[in-house]
C-alpha cells in the first residue's frame, strides 16, 4: 500500500468533508430561502467530493470503509486545512471562507485532472464542474456584498482580513505533497499561489474590498494534523453517534 | 357584496374540476381560504427543516449525511414553491414571514416536538412525511391553479423522503439492542403526533365543509387518517415494531385499521403554543432573520446602484 | 422601520433538452438578475430536470385578463383543426 497516497487522499477528503459539516450547520440559518438552499447545494457537493476521495483512500487500505475515517478517526490523524474549520460566525464568514476555498479548489482540481492516477483525475474532472460553479456564485457575493451597503462592506472585509491568516496553509506543500509530486500523481500547492492571489485580488478590487496585507503566522498545519481549536467540537460532534454505538452499524 | 351570478359561475366551475387561476374571479372567502391554508403550508416545510437539521451534523455516515442535506434542502424548495403559490393571491412573501414571526401564521404542529435521536429521523421521514404525502397526494386535485401544480411537483420529489425514512428504521430495527430501542421509542413518541397531522373529526373541524365544497380539499381529514393508519401500520409491524396504541387493531368488517381516542387536549394545547419547541423554532426563524437583514440590503442596494449604473451607461 | 425586502418575483421557465419548448415550472425571489439565474438553476434543477433556463421578472409578464378572455381566446377554440387529434388516421398507419 501507498501510505503518501492514502495520506493524499485524506487531505483531499477531508477540507471538502469539514467545509460540507460546516455548510450543514448553517442549513435553515441563511438571509434568504433561496439562499439556504443554493449554500445546501454547494455543501452537497462536497460531501460527494468528500466522499470519493475518502472511498478511494480507504480502498487503499484493508477493512477500512470512508465512513470508518469520517467518523472514527483522531483529529491528529484529520488532515483538512484550517481555513474550513472556521466557524460560520456570520454569512460573510461563511461566504469569504467558501470563496477562498473555491478558488483554490478551482486551480487545484484543474492540476489534479492531469494526475497520473486515474482515480483521482477522474474525481478532479467530476468536481471541477461543480467548484467551477460554487466559484462563480461566491465571486458575485463577494462583489455584491462588497458594494451593497457600508455595513456590508464592512463586514466582509472583516472575514476577508481574520481569515487571511488561514490562507498561507492553501500553498504549503509537505512531504507527502512532495512525494506525490515527484511521481506524477499530486501538484505542488505552491504553484497555485500567484493564481490564486491574483484570481482572489481582481474579486476583492472588483468589490471594492481591500486585500489585506501578507504576515505570515506562527501556525502548525492542519495538513499535519494539527488543527485549530474548532476543529475538536466538530468533530465530537459529527463522530458523536459512531463513537458512542461502535459495534453499531448505520 | 359578491355577485350571487358569479358565485353561482364559480362554483359550476369548481363542480366541473376547471382549475381556478390567480387572475379569475374568486370569493373573498376562498382567497382567504387560501392564503391561510397555502402559507401554513409554506411556513411548515420550512420550520420543517430545523428537527432534521438537529441531526444533520450527526447523521452516523456519510451516506446519511448526504441524504438528509438533499431531503432538508428539497423541504426549503418545497416552502418556497409553496409561498410562491400562495404569493399568486397578492400577498407578498415579507407579509408571509411577519404574519409567521408574529405567531398570527401557523405550522404543522407537528414540528414543535423535539428530535432527541437519530431514530427521530427516521420516524419523522417515515411517519410525518408519509402523513404528509397522503395530504399531498390529495391536494394534488385542489382546485386552486398555482397550488395544485406546486403539490404535483412536491409529491414527485418527496417520493424517496419517506424511503428514506423508513430505510433508518428498517436499518436500526434490524441492529444492535440499543439501535432497536431507539427505534422504539421513537415510534412511540411520533405515532400520535402523525395521525394528529390531519386535523381535528371531521365533526370538530371548523373549515373542513366549505374546502371540500370549493375543492381546496378534495378528502375530508378522517378519510386522510384513515388512509395513512392503513397503509402504515404494516410497514412497522414488518420490522418488528409496536405502536402505541393497544386499541390499534385490523377491522375486517370496515377494511381498515380501528384505533384509540386522539388525545385533543395535547394537540390543540401545541397548536396555541406550549409545544415542547414552539418557542425554540420560532426564536430560530426569527434569529436567521434577523441577523440575516444586512445582506439583504445589501442585495438590494448593490441591485439599485447597478440599475443605475446601466441606465446612465 | 422599512419593511423586510424578500427581493423581487421572477418567473423560471425550462427546456428539458435543446429542440424543446421551454415550460414554465416556478416562480422565485432574487435581488438581481445573475442571483435569480443561480437560484433558478438550484432551485429548478436539482434533477437534471433541464438545460435551458429562461428567467422573466414577473412584473414584466403581460398576462390576459381572464375575465374578459373570451375575446381573446374564444377565436381559436373553433379551429380545431390546429389540433392533430382533429384529423381521421387510417388503422394501422403509425408514426405521423
Amino acid at each position: 500500500m501507498n501510505q503518501n497516497l492514502y495520506e493524499y487522499c485524506l487531505r483531499l477528503g477531508d477540507s471538502a468533508l469539514i467545509l460540507s459539516q460546516r455548510i450543514g450547520e448553517y442549513c435553515s440559518k441563511a438571509p434568504h430561502l433561496e439562499e439556504d438552499l443554493a449554500i445546501t447545494n454547494v455543501g452537497l457537493d462536497l460531501l460527494g467530493q468528500a466522499e470519493n476521495f475518502l472511498n478511494y483512500a480507504a480502498s487503499l487500505k484493508h477493512d477500512l470503509s470512508a465512513d470508518d475515517l469520517a467518523f472514527k478517526r483522531k483529529e491528529k490523524d484529520f488532515r483538512s486545512l484550517h481555513l474550513v474549520e472556521v466557524p460560520n460566525f456570520d454569512f460573510a464568514y461563511v461566504l469569504a471562507r467558501q470563496f477562498f476555498m473555491d478558488v483554490y479548489h478551482n486551480l487545484l482540481y484543474t492540476g489534479l485532472t492531469e494526475s497520473k492516477d486515474e482515480t483521482i483525475s477522474g474525481i478532479s474532472k467530476k468536481s471541477i464542474k461543480e467548484v467551477r460553479y460554487h466559484l462563480q456564485r461566491s465571486t458575485d457575493w463577494i462583489i455584491r456584498l462588497g458594494h451593497g451597503t457600508d455595513e456590508s462592506n464592512k463586514r466582509v472585509q472583516e472575514a476577508i482580513n481574520e481569515l487571511w491568516m488561514y490562507t498561507d496553509e492553501l500553498f504549503y506543500d509537505n512531504e507527502v505533497d512532495k512525494e506525490m509530486i515527484k511521481i506524477g500523481i499530486g501538484i505542488s500547492n505552491e504553484d497555485l499561489k500567484n493564481d490564486w492571489l491574483s484570481t482572489v485580488s481582481k474579486t476583492l478590487e472588483e468589490g471594492g474590498l481591500i486585500v489585506p496585507e501578507n504576515i505570515v503566522y506562527t501556525l502548525q498545519y492542519g495538513k499535519d494534523g494539527f488543527h485549530t481549536e474548532y476543529m475538536g467540537y466538530l468533530l465530537a460532534e459529527m463522530q458523536h453517534l459512531p463513537l458512542l454505538y461502535p459495534d453499531a452499524k448505520w | 357584496m359578491e355577485d350571487a351570478k358569479k358565485l353561482e359561475a364559480f362554483q359550476a366551475k369548481i363542480d366541473a374540476d376547471i382549475k381556478i387561476e390567480p387572475k379569475d374571479w374568486m370569493p373573498e372567502k376562498y382567497r382567504q381560504t387560501l392564503i391561510r391554508q397555502i402559507s401554513q403550508h409554506a411556513h411548515s416545510e420550512v420550520i420543517g427543516m430545523q428537527p432534521e437539521g438537529n441531526w444533520l451534523t450527526r447523521a452516523p455516515s456519510l451516506r446519511s449525511k448526504k441524504i438528509l442535506m438533499a431531503k432538508i434542502q428539497d423541504e426549503a424548495g418545497h416552502g418556497l414553491y409553496l409561498y410562491c403559490a400562495a404569493e399568486t393571491l397578492g400577498v407578498k412573501r415579507e407579509q408571509f414571514l411577519e404574519w409567521l414571526h408574529e405567531g398570527k401564521a401557523k405550522y404543522s404542529s407537528v414540528f414543535n416536538y423535539p428530535t432527541l435521536t437519530w431514530a427521530d429521523i427516521g420516524a419523522i421521514g417515515w411517519l410525518v412525511d408519509g402523513a404528509a404525502i397522503v395530504n399531498q397526494v390529495s391536494l394534488q386535485g385542489t382546485s386552486y391553479g398555482p397550488y395544485s401544480r406546486a403539490m404535483v411537483k412536491i409529491c414527485m420529489e418527496e417520493s424517496f423522503h419517506q424511503r428514506q425514512g423508513y430505510e433508518i428504521m428498517v436499518t436500526l430495527a434490524n441492529g444492535t439492542d440499543e439501535q432497536k430501542e431507539m427505534a422504539q421509542d421513537a415510534l412511540n413518541r411520533w405515532w400520535w403526533p402523525s395521525i394528529m397531522m390531519f386535523g381535528p373529526h371531521d365533526a370538530d373541524s371548523a373549515h373542513s365543509n366549505q374546502s371540500l365544497k370549493w375543492k381546496i380539499k378534495r378528502e375530508s381529514n378522517d378519510e386522510l387518517r384513515q388512509k395513512f393508519i392503513d397503509k402504515t401500520v404494516e410497514q412497522g409491524l414488518h420490522i418488528g415494531l409496536t405502536f402505541p396504541d393497544p386499541d390499534l387493531k385490523w377491522n375486517e368488517e370496515k377494511g381498515h385499521y380501528d384505533f384509540g381516542a386522539i388525545d385533543w387536549d395535547e394537540f390543540w394545547n401545541v397548536v396555541k403554543g406550549y409545544g415542547a419547541g414552539n418557542k425554540k423554532r420560532l426564536a430560530h426563524h426569527k434569529e436567521a432573520h434577523e441577523v440575516g437583514s444586512w445582506v439583504r440590503e445589501a442585495a438590494i442596494a448593490y441591485a439599485n446602484k447597478k440599475n443605475n449604473i446601466q441606465k446612465s451607461a | 422601520m422599512e419593511k423586510d425586502n424578500q427581493g423581487i418575483l421572477w418567473e423560471v421557465f425550462i427546456q428539458v433538452k435543446a429542440g424543446r419548448p421551454f415550460k414554465h415550472v416556478g416562480s422565485l425571489h432574487a435581488y438581481d438578475k445573475e442571483m435569480a439565474m443561480q437560484s433558478a438553476r438550484d432551485l429548478f434543477t436539482r434533477r437534471n430536470e433541464g438545460n435551458g433556463i429562461w428567467i422573466v421578472k414577473a412584473d414584466d409578464i403581460i398576462s390576459s385578463q381572464s375575465v374578459d378572455d373570451e375575446a381573446f381566446f374564444d377565436p381559436s377554440n373553433d379551429k380545431v383543426y390546429r389540433h392533430p387529434t382533429f384529423y381521421e388516421v387510417p388503422d394501422g398507419v403509425k408514426h405521423i
